[in-house]
């Protein structure tokens, strides 16, 4: 790194002025190369505030002759034909099947990554709970793309006694409801949230392991002192001191589960409209649109994809912040 | 601590335990035996079929045996706890059985097409629909764009880690930076791919490359190399810093000489984690490398003459729609193969990495 001619330094003890004064503990003195090194590392951690910008920017830039051009309301249009004389696209489709299969996804995956962090934090043997956490970690190693693969051509066909099953004893809810005749393909959001749900678990639950292990020692030993069991100890110690950071925890799983792309875009049967029928063939999301129309795209039809992949960016990012702005409060309140 | 050798040989006391009635140790074995013998007769005698709602129907009567036996035995709080241990013991299961799904199938699917030729070949010249061929044009292109990330995302990510730790303190600008690493790690993989498109191929006007492909993956590690090193130098002990000052060494040699090497095995594993993740990307590579049937080494090819670097996942995805939707055919067979060395790629790197981690932790 530094290659600066100023190596004369540090060949002894040397005898500079008085410390500089400040709160934390800085070097013997200040020299040259501290400055150039102090520079790089500003650089380098400066450079991450200019890719973040650089993306709300280009995506913007990029984004806005498209709009301009659109004929339609673009937020409540449900279509996306960009490239046809009238230039018709919409997010409204888009919207809607990313929220109800992230949404999804969260519901069956908050439950379970809890039940899994406070199972490996206060339930497994010692010595096995790193290669049990480990374990469900590993989920976040698989591929998206396999997960997509495996959505398809196994958990789909496995699926349709499931959905039957629901049509049967739950079909008075519109979202269960199964109309159609043909056996179900479960190309659909239900499949989808499933897989999703399993995408973010690792995520969700690794979080709230590390909140978890925070917990007031003592608290915990004095639930159990005064005769609670161990359930009664998690309801009374942990669960109010990790109640925050749960639930960024299961913010960030729903961040995750807005932007997943590919075992979406496999599962997804790519149809444009709004059923609240979870488990009838359709759906298709921000980013699996993305991925399907990009390479037919013409010039409008990639501006108008780069305007959806703002919207997503806006989105996942107001997620994110307000998981990061509970996590930032859930420390305060352990410092 | 005191032993007490006294009255080892009296009997036992026998006054009920303070605790109450309590089920005998083996009862919660005795209810899983229960609950599973009443399933099969249910499964036997009724319209009742299948793997999965059996497993289901077990596990509901294990819970409710066991909650409903303990209510009467032992009272209301044991029997709550007894249904929570339950609760968390299955959703372990539930949380461990896909994954266990995903490898089985992986491997059950994907083991038939692997082969010398497989691992060796391009596919060129090789129809799609033929059996033949192979990743080798894949893994070459994903090893060379991983790298590149790498080499990239590696200095820059340990410099800023550096920062926060070394320089930042409390400041202002510091806790900005810190901020938004944590946000830019949920930038999903598909927007960080259409921000390069715009960025590097729409703006500048350069074409398609692995190299692109790199650039895409370089915003998604980034904060995963952050993070992991930013952990790592918080670990170095102030004494060692204290005691280079103490000796008149400058900041900077001692960040460099004396924080970085202490810190480096942790550091080493943060930045293979990293690559791990992003080795399996596939979004973003969709929309920045090309579609080629070619071995390609040089990352930066990206002309009409030379077609740019194909790369592992996206091989898989267009192997995949190849197939369209005929779970049968040649190419959703290869697509499997392709996702079986993905995943061993994947996981030999983050064991090596575990290894290292194990091997080189931070000497305090």
């Amino acid at each position: 790194m530094s290659q600066q001619p100023t190596l004369g330094a540090a060949t002894g003890p040397s005898v500079d002025g008085p410390p500089v004064a400040g709160s934390e503990i800085s070097g013997a003195a200040v020299r040259p190369g501290d400055r150039v090194f102090r520079g790089l590392t500003v650089a380098a951690g400066a450079t991450v505030l200019v890719i973040m910008a650089a993306i709300a920017v280009f995506l913007v830039y990029r984004s806005v002759p498209a709009l301009r051009d659109n004929t339609v309301n673009f937020f409540t249009f449900s279509q996306w034909l960009p490239d046809q004389s009238p230039v018709q696209f919409g997010i409204a489709a888009l919207l809607f099947h990313t929220l109800v299969t992230g949404v999804l996804a969260m519901i069956l995956a908050v439950p379970v990554a809890l039940g899994v962090a406070l199972f490996i934090t206060f339930y497994a043997p010692r010595r096995a709970a790193a290669g049990l956490g480990y374990l469900i970690d590993l989920l976040a190693a698989v591929p998206s793309i396999v997960y997509g693969l495996w959505g398809f051509a196994f958990l789909a066909p496995h699926l349709s006694g499931l959905t039957l099953f629901l049509d049967k004893w739950l079909g008075w809810i519109p979202l269960f409801d199964y109309q159609l005749q043909n056996r179900p393909n479960n190309l659909t959001d239900f499949t989808a949230g499933i897989i999703l749900a399993v995408m973010i678990l690792p995520i969700i639950s690794s979080i709230s392991r590390e909140v978890f292990r925070q917990v007031p020692r003592e608290q915990v030993e004095a639930a159990l002192a005064l005769g609670a069991t161990r359930w009664e100890m998690i309801r009374t110690a942990v669960l109010p001191f990790g109640k925050a950071g749960a639930v960024s925890a299961s913010i960030l799983g729903l961040g995750r589960a807005l932007g997943e792309t590919l075992a979406v875009t496999i599962v997804l049967s790519n149809v444009y409209g709004i059923s609240w029928h979870l488990t009838q063939t359709g759906g298709v999301t921000f980013a699996s649109n993305i991925a399907l129309k990009y390479g037919e795209a013409g010039d409008t039809g990639t501006g108008a994809l780069i305007a959806s992949g703002l919207c997503l960016f806006v989105i996942t990012l107001a997620v994110n912040f307000s998981a990061q702005l509970l996590i930032g409060r859930q420390q305060r309140k352990v410092a | 601590m005191a032993v007490s050798t006294g009255s080892r040989t009296g009997t036992p006391p026998a006054r009920p335990s303070l605790r109450g009635h309590r089920l005998p140790r083996f009862a919660p074995a005795g209810f899983a035996v229960a609950a599973v013998l009443v399933t099969l007769l249910l499964w036997a005698t009724t319209g009742f079929a299948g793997r999965a709602g059996f497993v289901v129907a077990a596990a509901l009567l294990y819970a409710v045996l066991q909650t409903a036996v303990s209510f009467g035995v032992e009272g209301r709080r044991q029997a709550m706890d007894r249904l929570f241990t339950t609760l968390v013991t299955v959703a372990f299961l539930v949380a461990a059985a896909p994954l266990v799904l995903i490898i089985w199938y992986t491997v059950k699917e994907g083991a038939g097409a692997l082969s010398g030729t497989f691992l060796t070949h391009s596919m060129f010249r090789i129809n799609p629909d033929n059996p033949g061929g192979g990743i080798y044009h894949a893994i070459v292109g994903t090893l060379i764009q991983s790298a590149l990330a790498t080499v990239i995302a590696a200095p820059l990510g340990v410099l800023a880690a550096v920062y926060l730790v070394e320089y930042g303190g409390r400041r202002r600008f510091a806790r900005a930076v810190s901020f938004f690493f944590d946000v830019m790690t949920g930038v999903p993989s598909i927007v960080a791919g259409l921000f390069v498109y715009a960025f590097w191929i729409l703006a500048l006007g350069f074409q398609k490359s692995g190299f692109a492909g790199s650039l895409a993956l370089l915003i998604l590690m980034l904060p995963v190399i952050i993070r992991s090193s930013e952990e790592m130098l918080k670990l170095v002990p102030n004494e060692l810093r204290e005691a280079a000052y103490a000796l008149g060494v400058p900041k900077w040699r001692t960040i460099l000489r004396v924080v970085l090497p202490t810190a480096l095995g942790g550091i080493v594993t943060g930045i293979m984690l990293g690559v791990a993740r992003i080795m399996g990307e596939t979004a973003p590579l969709l929309l920045l490398v090309g579609i080629n049937q070619r071995i390609e080494f040089n990352p930066f090819a990206g002309t009409v003459a030379q077609v740019p670097q194909e790369s592992l996942p996206t091989f898989i995805f267009e192997q995949f729609q190849l197939a369209a939707g005929n779970t049968d055919s040649e190419p959703f067979k290869r697509a499997w193969g392709a996702a079986l060395v993905l995943i061993i790629i994947i996981g030999l790197l983050s064991a090596l990495a575990r290894l290292i981690a194990r091997f080189a932790r931070v000497r305090g």
